[in-house]
Protein backbone atom coordinates (compact mmCIF):
# COMPACT_ATOMS: atom_id res chain seq x y z
CA UNK A 1 0.00 0.00 0.00
CA UNK A 2 1.57 3.30 -0.95
CA UNK A 3 0.29 6.55 0.51
CA UNK A 4 1.24 9.77 -1.70
CA UNK A 5 2.21 13.17 1.07
CA UNK A 6 1.66 16.40 -0.68
CA UNK A 7 5.39 17.57 -0.06
CA UNK A 8 4.81 21.55 -1.70
CA UNK A 9 4.90 22.83 1.73
CA UNK A 10 4.44 21.86 5.53
CA UNK A 11 5.36 18.99 7.89
CA UNK A 12 5.19 16.75 5.12
CA UNK A 13 7.98 15.15 7.48
CA UNK A 14 6.36 14.13 9.99
CA UNK A 15 3.71 12.17 8.27
CA UNK A 16 6.07 10.34 6.56
CA UNK A 17 7.83 9.38 9.70
CA UNK A 18 4.59 8.38 11.16
CA UNK A 19 2.75 6.14 8.54
CA UNK A 20 6.48 4.46 8.13
CA UNK A 21 6.14 3.55 11.53
CA UNK A 22 3.17 1.94 10.49
CA UNK A 23 4.30 -0.15 7.77
CA UNK A 24 2.98 1.72 4.82
CA UNK A 25 5.42 3.06 1.91
CA UNK A 26 5.34 6.79 1.11
CA UNK A 27 6.10 8.66 -1.54
CA UNK A 28 6.30 12.62 -1.88
CA UNK A 29 3.55 14.74 -4.06
CA UNK A 30 4.61 17.32 -6.19
CA UNK A 31 3.49 17.03 -9.43
CA UNK A 32 0.61 15.18 -10.75
CA UNK A 33 2.48 12.37 -12.24
CA UNK A 34 3.92 11.54 -8.33
CA UNK A 35 0.42 11.01 -7.19
CA UNK A 36 0.09 7.34 -9.84
CA UNK A 37 -0.11 4.25 -8.00
CA UNK A 38 -1.08 6.01 -4.99
CA UNK A 39 -3.81 4.41 -2.72
CA UNK A 40 -3.80 7.73 -0.24
CA UNK A 41 -3.18 10.94 0.30
CA UNK A 42 -2.34 13.22 2.77
CA UNK A 43 -2.63 16.99 2.56
CA UNK A 44 0.28 17.88 5.91
CA UNK A 45 -0.34 21.17 7.99
CA UNK A 46 1.52 24.31 6.87
CA UNK A 47 -0.18 27.61 4.76
CA UNK A 48 -2.99 27.09 2.93
CA UNK A 49 -2.65 29.80 0.99
CA UNK A 50 0.72 28.65 -0.17
CA UNK A 51 -0.33 25.67 -0.74
CA UNK A 52 -3.72 25.97 -2.87
CA UNK A 53 -1.58 28.32 -5.15
CA UNK A 54 0.28 25.49 -5.68
CA UNK A 55 -2.12 23.27 -6.32
CA UNK A 56 -3.99 25.70 -8.68
CA UNK A 57 -0.72 26.19 -10.67
CA UNK A 58 0.93 22.50 -10.90
CA UNK A 59 -2.55 21.57 -12.03
CA UNK A 60 -2.57 19.42 -9.09
CA UNK A 61 -6.34 20.30 -7.71
CA UNK A 62 -8.44 18.43 -10.63
CA UNK A 63 -5.77 15.89 -10.16
CA UNK A 64 -6.79 14.99 -6.51
CA UNK A 65 -10.72 15.65 -6.88
CA UNK A 66 -10.56 13.10 -9.60
CA UNK A 67 -8.22 10.62 -6.90
CA UNK A 68 -10.87 11.06 -4.69
CA UNK A 69 -13.54 10.65 -7.00
CA UNK A 70 -12.25 7.21 -8.05
CA UNK A 71 -12.37 6.34 -4.20
CA UNK A 72 -8.86 7.05 -3.23
CA UNK A 73 -8.22 8.09 0.11
CA UNK A 74 -7.16 11.11 1.36
CA UNK A 75 -6.40 12.57 5.01
CA UNK A 76 -6.15 16.45 5.72
CA UNK A 77 -4.45 18.03 8.81
CA UNK A 78 -4.87 21.36 9.47
CA UNK A 79 -4.47 23.33 6.13
CA UNK A 80 -4.87 20.12 4.69
CA UNK A 81 -8.45 20.23 6.28
CA UNK A 82 -9.00 23.65 4.94
CA UNK A 83 -7.94 22.46 1.55
CA UNK A 84 -10.54 19.76 1.65
CA UNK A 85 -14.03 21.94 3.02
CA UNK A 86 -16.26 23.26 0.88
CA UNK A 87 -16.92 26.59 2.45
CA UNK A 88 -13.48 28.36 3.86
CA UNK A 89 -14.24 31.95 6.37
CA UNK A 90 -11.58 34.34 8.24
CA UNK A 91 -11.33 34.87 5.24
CA UNK A 92 -13.09 33.78 2.03
CA UNK A 93 -10.70 31.34 0.33
CA UNK A 94 -10.96 28.57 -2.35
CA UNK A 95 -10.79 25.55 -2.26
CA UNK A 96 -10.95 21.81 -3.44
CA UNK A 97 -15.11 20.97 -1.91
CA UNK A 98 -13.87 17.43 -1.35
CA UNK A 99 -15.85 17.73 2.37
CA UNK A 100 -19.30 19.48 2.85
CA UNK A 101 -18.18 21.75 5.77
CA UNK A 102 -17.88 24.98 7.06
CA UNK A 103 -13.84 25.78 7.98
CA UNK A 104 -12.83 29.20 9.67
CA UNK A 105 -8.83 29.62 9.83
CA UNK A 106 -6.94 31.13 12.73
CA UNK A 107 -9.89 30.42 14.41
CA UNK A 108 -8.07 30.12 17.74
CA UNK A 109 -5.75 33.46 17.18
CA UNK A 110 -2.00 33.71 16.11
CA UNK A 111 0.87 31.71 17.14
CA UNK A 112 0.46 32.18 20.87
CA UNK A 113 -2.79 30.67 21.23
CA UNK A 114 -1.32 27.38 19.88
CA UNK A 115 -1.49 24.54 22.08
CA UNK A 116 -1.57 21.14 23.10
CA UNK A 117 -4.90 19.90 24.29
CA UNK A 118 -7.28 16.24 24.21
CA UNK A 119 -10.50 15.48 23.37
CA UNK A 120 -12.90 12.48 22.84
CA UNK A 121 -12.75 10.43 20.06
CA UNK A 122 -15.30 7.38 18.93
CA UNK A 123 -11.65 5.81 17.70
CA UNK A 124 -10.25 4.59 21.23
CA UNK A 125 -11.87 4.72 24.97
CA UNK A 126 -8.88 7.48 26.58
CA UNK A 127 -9.23 11.15 25.28
CA UNK A 128 -7.52 12.03 22.19
CA UNK A 129 -3.98 14.20 21.97
CA UNK A 130 -4.50 17.20 19.88
CA UNK A 131 -1.89 19.63 18.91
CA UNK A 132 -3.09 22.74 17.43
CA UNK A 133 -0.71 25.18 15.83
CA UNK A 134 -2.59 28.00 14.54
CA UNK A 135 -5.74 26.15 13.76
CA UNK A 136 -8.79 26.21 11.80
CA UNK A 137 -11.96 25.36 13.54
CA UNK A 138 -14.75 23.25 11.77
CA UNK A 139 -17.85 25.36 12.07
CA UNK A 140 -20.40 23.35 10.54
CA UNK A 141 -20.16 19.74 9.21
CA UNK A 142 -22.73 18.71 6.72
CA UNK A 143 -25.24 15.97 6.71
CA UNK A 144 -23.45 12.94 5.79
CA UNK A 145 -19.84 13.70 7.70
CA UNK A 146 -19.31 11.93 10.65
CA UNK A 147 -17.63 13.51 13.42
CA UNK A 148 -14.45 11.39 15.17
CA UNK A 149 -13.22 13.32 17.86
CA UNK A 150 -14.39 16.49 19.18
CA UNK A 151 -12.50 19.37 20.96
CA UNK A 152 -14.08 22.31 23.25
CA UNK A 153 -17.83 20.87 22.19
CA UNK A 154 -16.69 21.28 18.23
CA UNK A 155 -15.68 18.67 15.64
CA UNK A 156 -11.74 18.45 15.25
CA UNK A 157 -11.83 15.01 12.96
CA UNK A 158 -14.30 14.46 10.74
CA UNK A 159 -14.44 11.80 7.93
CA UNK A 160 -16.91 11.20 5.15
CA UNK A 161 -16.23 8.10 3.12
CA UNK A 162 -12.78 7.85 1.67
CA UNK A 163 -11.84 11.57 3.13
CA UNK A 164 -10.86 12.48 6.53
CA UNK A 165 -10.06 16.05 7.65
CA UNK A 166 -8.26 17.14 11.20
CA UNK A 167 -8.08 20.62 12.71
CA UNK A 168 -5.54 19.77 14.74
CA UNK A 169 -1.97 17.81 13.84
CA UNK A 170 -1.82 14.02 14.97
CA UNK A 171 1.22 13.44 12.95
CA UNK A 172 3.26 15.55 15.86
CA UNK A 173 2.09 13.24 18.78
CA UNK A 174 3.14 9.81 19.53
CA UNK A 175 -0.22 8.43 19.63
CA UNK A 176 -0.87 6.45 15.88
CA UNK A 177 -4.84 6.29 16.38
CA UNK A 178 -5.53 8.39 13.66
CA UNK A 179 -2.96 7.20 11.07
CA UNK A 180 -3.86 3.83 11.66
CA UNK A 181 -7.87 4.72 10.94
CA UNK A 182 -6.53 6.55 7.60
CA UNK A 183 -4.46 3.54 6.88
CA UNK A 184 -7.57 1.31 7.26
CA UNK A 185 -9.78 3.81 4.69
CA UNK A 186 -6.63 3.69 2.04
CA UNK A 187 -6.42 -0.59 2.35
CA UNK A 188 -10.09 -0.31 1.73
CA UNK A 189 -9.47 0.88 -1.51
CA UNK A 190 -6.21 -0.71 -2.17
CA UNK A 191 -8.41 -4.42 -1.96
CA UNK A 192 -10.85 -2.86 -5.14
CA UNK A 193 -10.38 -4.92 -7.94
CA UNK A 194 -11.36 -1.54 -10.07
CA UNK A 195 -8.15 -0.22 -8.61
CA UNK A 196 -7.14 3.02 -11.18
CA UNK A 197 -4.05 3.70 -8.50
CA UNK A 198 -2.94 -0.05 -8.86
CA UNK A 199 -3.28 -0.70 -12.40
CA UNK A 200 -1.47 2.01 -13.70
CA UNK A 201 1.59 0.99 -11.65
CA UNK B 1 13.46 11.93 8.53
CA UNK B 2 13.55 11.81 11.96
CA UNK B 3 10.48 14.11 13.88
CA UNK B 4 10.88 16.28 17.24
CA UNK B 5 9.05 15.35 19.61
CA UNK B 6 9.73 17.20 22.42
CA UNK B 7 10.38 14.58 25.38
CA UNK B 8 13.37 12.92 22.94
CA UNK B 9 14.71 16.22 22.53
CA UNK B 10 16.32 16.52 25.88
CA UNK B 11 17.30 20.46 26.02
CA UNK B 12 15.92 21.23 29.12
CA UNK B 13 12.65 22.72 28.03
CA UNK B 14 10.48 23.75 30.60
CA UNK B 15 6.90 22.81 29.73
CA UNK B 16 7.44 19.99 26.89
CA UNK B 17 3.96 21.06 25.22
CA UNK B 18 5.03 24.85 25.15
CA UNK B 19 8.32 23.18 22.87
CA UNK B 20 5.98 21.12 20.74
CA UNK B 21 3.85 23.74 19.56
CA UNK B 22 7.14 26.82 19.08
CA UNK B 23 9.09 23.79 17.14
CA UNK B 24 5.55 22.39 15.20
CA UNK B 25 5.41 26.25 13.98
CA UNK B 26 8.77 25.89 12.58
CA UNK B 27 7.86 22.22 11.26
CA UNK B 28 4.75 23.73 9.10
CA UNK B 29 7.12 26.91 7.32
CA UNK B 30 8.95 23.54 5.67
CA UNK B 31 9.60 23.52 2.04
CA UNK B 32 8.53 27.03 2.45
CA UNK B 33 10.07 30.70 1.91
CA UNK B 34 9.75 33.52 4.45
CA UNK B 35 10.47 36.64 2.85
CA UNK B 36 11.78 39.94 4.54
CA UNK B 37 9.23 42.49 4.02
CA UNK B 38 9.10 46.62 5.24
CA UNK B 39 5.71 47.54 5.07
CA UNK B 40 1.94 45.89 4.36
CA UNK B 41 1.88 46.52 0.68
CA UNK B 42 4.68 44.38 0.33
CA UNK B 43 3.48 41.80 2.50
CA UNK B 44 0.41 40.97 0.53
CA UNK B 45 3.45 40.71 -2.75
CA UNK B 46 4.70 37.87 -0.55
CA UNK B 47 1.55 36.24 0.38
CA UNK B 48 0.03 36.38 -3.04
CA UNK B 49 3.79 34.90 -4.57
CA UNK B 50 3.28 31.78 -2.08
CA UNK B 51 5.31 32.68 0.81
CA UNK B 52 4.63 30.74 3.92
CA UNK B 53 5.96 33.57 6.15
CA UNK B 54 6.83 37.12 6.40
CA UNK B 55 9.48 38.87 7.91
CA UNK B 56 8.93 42.37 9.36
CA UNK B 57 11.88 44.85 9.11
CA UNK B 58 12.61 48.21 9.21
CA UNK B 59 14.96 48.16 6.57
CA UNK B 60 16.23 45.01 4.45
CA UNK B 61 19.65 44.46 5.04
CA UNK B 62 21.25 46.08 2.10
CA UNK B 63 19.96 49.42 2.83
CA UNK B 64 21.10 48.66 6.78
CA UNK B 65 24.40 48.36 5.13
CA UNK B 66 24.35 50.77 2.87
CA UNK B 67 22.87 53.69 5.13
CA UNK B 68 24.39 51.85 8.76
CA UNK B 69 23.30 53.53 12.06
CA UNK B 70 21.63 51.53 14.90
CA UNK B 71 19.16 48.58 13.34
CA UNK B 72 16.66 48.39 15.70
CA UNK B 73 13.59 46.10 16.14
CA UNK B 74 10.76 47.00 13.39
CA UNK B 75 8.29 50.01 14.03
CA UNK B 76 5.29 48.17 15.98
CA UNK B 77 2.72 50.07 14.07
CA UNK B 78 3.88 48.95 10.32
CA UNK B 79 4.16 45.25 12.06
CA UNK B 80 0.37 46.06 13.58
CA UNK B 81 -0.37 46.79 9.75
CA UNK B 82 1.36 43.76 8.29
CA UNK B 83 0.06 40.99 10.67
CA UNK B 84 -3.39 42.84 9.68
CA UNK B 85 -2.87 42.40 6.18
CA UNK B 86 -2.06 39.10 5.62
CA UNK B 87 -3.01 35.84 6.51
CA UNK B 88 0.16 33.65 7.10
CA UNK B 89 2.74 33.95 9.93
CA UNK B 90 4.33 37.46 10.71
CA UNK B 91 7.90 36.82 11.93
CA UNK B 92 9.60 39.96 13.92
CA UNK B 93 13.28 40.57 14.40
CA UNK B 94 14.79 41.75 17.57
CA UNK B 95 18.70 42.77 18.23
CA UNK B 96 20.90 39.89 19.73
CA UNK B 97 20.10 39.96 23.51
CA UNK B 98 17.37 42.77 23.57
CA UNK B 99 14.97 40.85 25.83
CA UNK B 100 12.74 43.70 26.43
CA UNK B 101 12.54 44.17 22.56
CA UNK B 102 11.45 40.31 22.39
CA UNK B 103 9.14 40.97 25.50
CA UNK B 104 7.18 43.73 23.16
CA UNK B 105 7.16 41.80 20.32
CA UNK B 106 5.58 38.80 22.18
CA UNK B 107 2.76 41.02 24.06
CA UNK B 108 1.76 42.10 19.80
CA UNK B 109 1.38 38.57 18.99
CA UNK B 110 3.97 37.97 16.57
CA UNK B 111 4.30 34.59 15.20
CA UNK B 112 7.60 33.57 15.60
CA UNK B 113 10.81 36.28 16.48
CA UNK B 114 14.30 36.37 15.05
CA UNK B 115 17.17 37.16 17.39
CA UNK B 116 19.07 38.70 14.87
CA UNK B 117 22.37 39.45 13.58
CA UNK B 118 21.61 41.93 11.01
CA UNK B 119 20.04 44.37 13.72
CA UNK B 120 22.49 45.57 15.77
CA UNK B 121 23.53 43.60 18.49
CA UNK B 122 22.22 44.46 22.11
CA UNK B 123 24.71 42.71 24.04
CA UNK B 124 28.05 41.24 22.82
CA UNK B 125 27.86 38.20 25.58
CA UNK B 126 24.43 37.21 26.27
CA UNK B 127 21.54 36.11 23.63
CA UNK B 128 17.83 35.74 24.98
CA UNK B 129 16.95 32.87 26.96
CA UNK B 130 14.37 31.97 24.77
CA UNK B 131 12.59 29.23 26.75
CA UNK B 132 11.33 31.87 29.27
CA UNK B 133 8.75 33.09 25.73
CA UNK B 134 5.67 31.21 24.82
CA UNK B 135 6.61 32.51 20.68
CA UNK B 136 9.13 30.31 19.24
CA UNK B 137 12.23 31.88 18.41
CA UNK B 138 14.59 31.28 15.35
CA UNK B 139 18.66 32.21 15.32
CA UNK B 140 21.50 32.20 13.30
CA UNK B 141 24.40 30.20 13.25
CA UNK B 142 27.40 29.65 11.35
CA UNK B 143 28.52 26.27 12.65
CA UNK B 144 27.16 23.01 14.51
CA UNK B 145 28.32 24.80 18.35
CA UNK B 146 26.19 28.04 17.40
CA UNK B 147 23.53 26.35 16.55
CA UNK B 148 23.83 24.32 19.72
CA UNK B 149 24.17 26.84 21.47
CA UNK B 150 20.81 28.86 20.51
CA UNK B 151 18.96 25.46 20.64
CA UNK B 152 19.77 25.24 24.37
CA UNK B 153 18.81 28.46 24.86
CA UNK B 154 15.48 27.74 23.42
CA UNK B 155 15.74 28.69 19.73
CA UNK B 156 13.18 26.33 18.12
CA UNK B 157 14.23 27.20 14.43
CA UNK B 158 18.08 27.35 13.22
CA UNK B 159 18.73 29.32 9.90
CA UNK B 160 22.52 29.80 8.03
CA UNK B 161 23.41 33.45 9.10
CA UNK B 162 25.05 33.79 5.64
CA UNK B 163 26.12 37.22 5.05
CA UNK B 164 22.59 39.01 4.70
CA UNK B 165 22.23 41.92 2.34
CA UNK B 166 25.15 40.71 -0.16
CA UNK B 167 22.82 39.10 -2.43
CA UNK B 168 25.92 36.72 -2.72
CA UNK B 169 24.90 33.11 -1.25
CA UNK B 170 28.83 32.20 -0.73
CA UNK B 171 28.19 32.32 3.14
CA UNK B 172 25.10 30.86 3.38
CA UNK B 173 26.72 27.87 1.26
CA UNK B 174 29.83 27.66 3.69
CA UNK B 175 27.61 27.86 7.01
CA UNK B 176 25.49 25.20 5.73
CA UNK B 177 28.00 22.86 4.92
CA UNK B 178 29.55 23.47 7.96
CA UNK B 179 26.84 22.18 9.50
CA UNK B 180 26.01 19.25 7.40
CA UNK B 181 29.49 18.08 7.53
CA UNK B 182 29.81 18.53 11.45
CA UNK B 183 26.68 16.61 12.07
CA UNK B 184 28.30 14.04 10.28
CA UNK B 185 31.23 13.97 12.14
CA UNK B 186 29.41 13.12 14.96
CA UNK B 187 27.35 10.81 13.47
CA UNK B 188 30.97 8.82 12.98
CA UNK B 189 32.25 9.17 16.65
CA UNK B 190 32.49 6.75 20.02
CA UNK B 191 30.44 7.36 22.76
CA UNK B 192 34.29 8.57 24.40
CA UNK B 193 34.96 10.78 22.25
CA UNK B 194 31.94 13.20 22.37
CA UNK B 195 32.95 14.70 25.51
CA UNK B 196 36.20 16.17 23.62
CA UNK B 197 33.98 16.96 20.74
CA UNK B 198 31.30 19.23 23.06
CA UNK B 199 33.91 20.95 24.06
CA UNK B 200 35.77 21.58 20.70
CA UNK B 201 32.24 22.82 19.85
CA UNK B 202 31.33 24.37 22.94
CA UNK B 203 28.11 23.05 23.23
CA UNK B 204 25.98 20.70 25.26
CA UNK B 205 26.85 17.21 25.49
CA UNK B 206 23.21 15.94 25.66
CA UNK B 207 22.63 17.97 22.64
CA UNK B 208 26.52 16.67 20.90
CA UNK B 209 24.89 13.07 22.04
CA UNK B 210 21.58 13.36 19.95
CA UNK B 211 22.91 14.21 17.10
CA UNK B 212 25.59 11.56 16.95
CA UNK B 213 22.32 9.67 17.53
CA UNK B 214 20.29 11.08 14.72
CA UNK B 215 22.60 13.30 12.68
CA UNK B 216 19.92 15.98 12.14
CA UNK B 217 19.23 19.33 14.63
CA UNK B 218 16.47 18.51 16.97
CA UNK B 219 14.91 22.05 15.24
CA UNK B 220 14.25 22.86 11.66
CA UNK B 221 17.49 23.72 9.88
CA UNK B 222 16.85 26.62 7.33
CA UNK B 223 18.68 28.72 5.26
CA UNK B 224 19.53 32.35 5.04
CA UNK B 225 21.90 35.03 4.37
CA UNK B 226 22.41 36.10 0.91
CA UNK B 227 20.05 34.05 -1.62
CA UNK B 228 18.77 36.30 -4.52
CA UNK B 229 17.95 33.92 -7.32
CA UNK B 230 16.02 30.63 -7.81
CA UNK B 231 18.87 28.55 -8.53
CA UNK B 232 20.32 29.87 -4.86
CA UNK B 233 16.95 28.77 -3.40
CA UNK B 234 17.39 25.24 -5.05
CA UNK B 235 21.42 25.44 -3.96
CA UNK B 236 21.01 26.15 -0.19
CA UNK B 237 17.63 23.57 -0.25
CA UNK B 238 19.90 20.83 -1.86
CA UNK B 239 22.53 20.97 0.53
CA UNK B 240 20.05 20.48 3.40
CA UNK B 241 18.33 23.87 4.03
CA UNK B 242 14.93 22.53 5.03
CA UNK B 243 13.33 25.67 3.57
CA UNK B 244 14.97 29.38 3.19
CA UNK B 245 14.77 32.69 4.26
CA UNK B 246 15.13 35.92 0.99
CA UNK B 247 15.65 39.22 2.80
CA UNK B 248 16.88 42.10 0.48
CA UNK B 249 16.91 39.91 -2.71
CA UNK B 250 13.81 40.16 -3.32
CA UNK B 251 12.31 43.46 -2.98
CA UNK B 252 15.93 44.85 -4.03
CA UNK B 253 15.56 43.14 -7.77
CA UNK B 254 13.93 44.81 -10.57
CA UNK B 255 11.25 42.34 -10.31
CA UNK B 256 9.97 42.03 -6.94
CA UNK B 257 6.59 39.80 -8.05
CA UNK B 258 7.79 37.65 -10.37
CA UNK B 259 11.14 36.93 -8.01
CA UNK B 260 9.00 36.21 -4.77
CA UNK B 261 6.88 33.80 -7.18
CA UNK B 262 9.81 32.28 -9.01
CA UNK B 263 12.25 31.75 -5.75
CA UNK B 264 8.86 30.40 -4.21
CA UNK B 265 8.66 27.54 -6.97
CA UNK B 266 12.46 26.63 -7.35
CA UNK B 267 12.40 26.42 -3.40
CA UNK B 268 9.40 23.51 -3.89
CA UNK B 269 10.75 21.39 -6.73
CA UNK B 270 14.68 22.03 -5.79
CA UNK B 271 15.43 18.63 -7.52
CA UNK B 272 14.29 19.27 -10.23
CA UNK B 273 15.83 21.43 -12.95
CA UNK B 274 13.44 21.23 -15.19
CA UNK B 275 11.48 23.68 -12.48
CA UNK B 276 14.36 25.68 -11.98
CA UNK B 277 14.79 26.33 -15.21
CA UNK B 278 11.25 27.69 -15.69
CA UNK B 279 11.17 29.88 -12.33
CA UNK B 280 14.20 31.85 -14.14
CA UNK B 281 12.73 32.38 -17.28
CA UNK B 282 11.63 35.98 -17.75
CA UNK B 283 13.01 36.85 -14.85
CA UNK B 284 14.49 40.38 -14.16
CA UNK B 285 17.94 41.32 -13.15
CA UNK B 286 18.40 40.12 -9.72
CA UNK B 287 19.76 42.70 -7.00
CA UNK B 288 23.39 43.85 -7.62
CA UNK B 289 25.31 42.10 -5.05
CA UNK B 290 28.56 42.24 -3.01
CA UNK B 291 32.39 40.05 -3.13
CA UNK B 292 31.84 39.17 1.08
CA UNK B 293 35.57 39.29 0.42
CA UNK B 294 36.27 42.89 -0.18
CA UNK B 295 34.22 43.46 2.81
CA UNK B 296 36.01 44.61 6.38
CA UNK B 297 35.50 42.62 9.52
CA UNK B 298 33.35 45.39 10.89
CA UNK B 299 31.38 45.62 7.65
CA UNK B 300 30.40 41.45 8.49
CA UNK B 301 26.44 41.24 9.72
CA UNK B 302 27.28 37.14 10.16
CA UNK B 303 30.12 37.64 12.88
CA UNK B 304 28.33 39.32 15.22
CA UNK B 305 26.63 37.01 17.92
CA UNK B 306 28.97 33.36 19.37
Amino acid sequence: MKIGILAVQGDFEAHATMLEQLGAQTAEVRTPADLEGCDGLILPGGESTTQLKFLQEEGLADKIVKFAERGGAIFGTCAGAILLASDVRHPEQDSLHLMDMTVVRNAYGRQIASDVVSGPTVLKKEPLEMVFIRGPVIERAGPGVKVLAEYAGKPALVQRENIMAATFHPELTDDTTVHEHFLSLAKARAKQPTNGGKSSS
Amino acid sequence: MEVKKPNGSGNGSKGSNEWRVKVGLAEMLKGGVIMDVTNAEQAKIAENAGACAVMALERVPSDIRKEGGVARMASIKVIREIMATVTIPVMAKVRIGHFAEAEVLQALEVDFIDESEVLTPADEENHIWKHDYRVPFVCGARNLGEALRRIAEGAAMIRTKGEAGSGNVVEAVRHMRTIVSQMKKLTTMRDDELMHEAKELGAPLDLVRQIAKTGKLPVPNFSAGGIATPADAALVRRLGAEAVFVGSGIFKSSDPEARAKAVVKSTTHFEDAKAVLEAHEELGEAMRGLDVRQLEEKDMLSTRGW
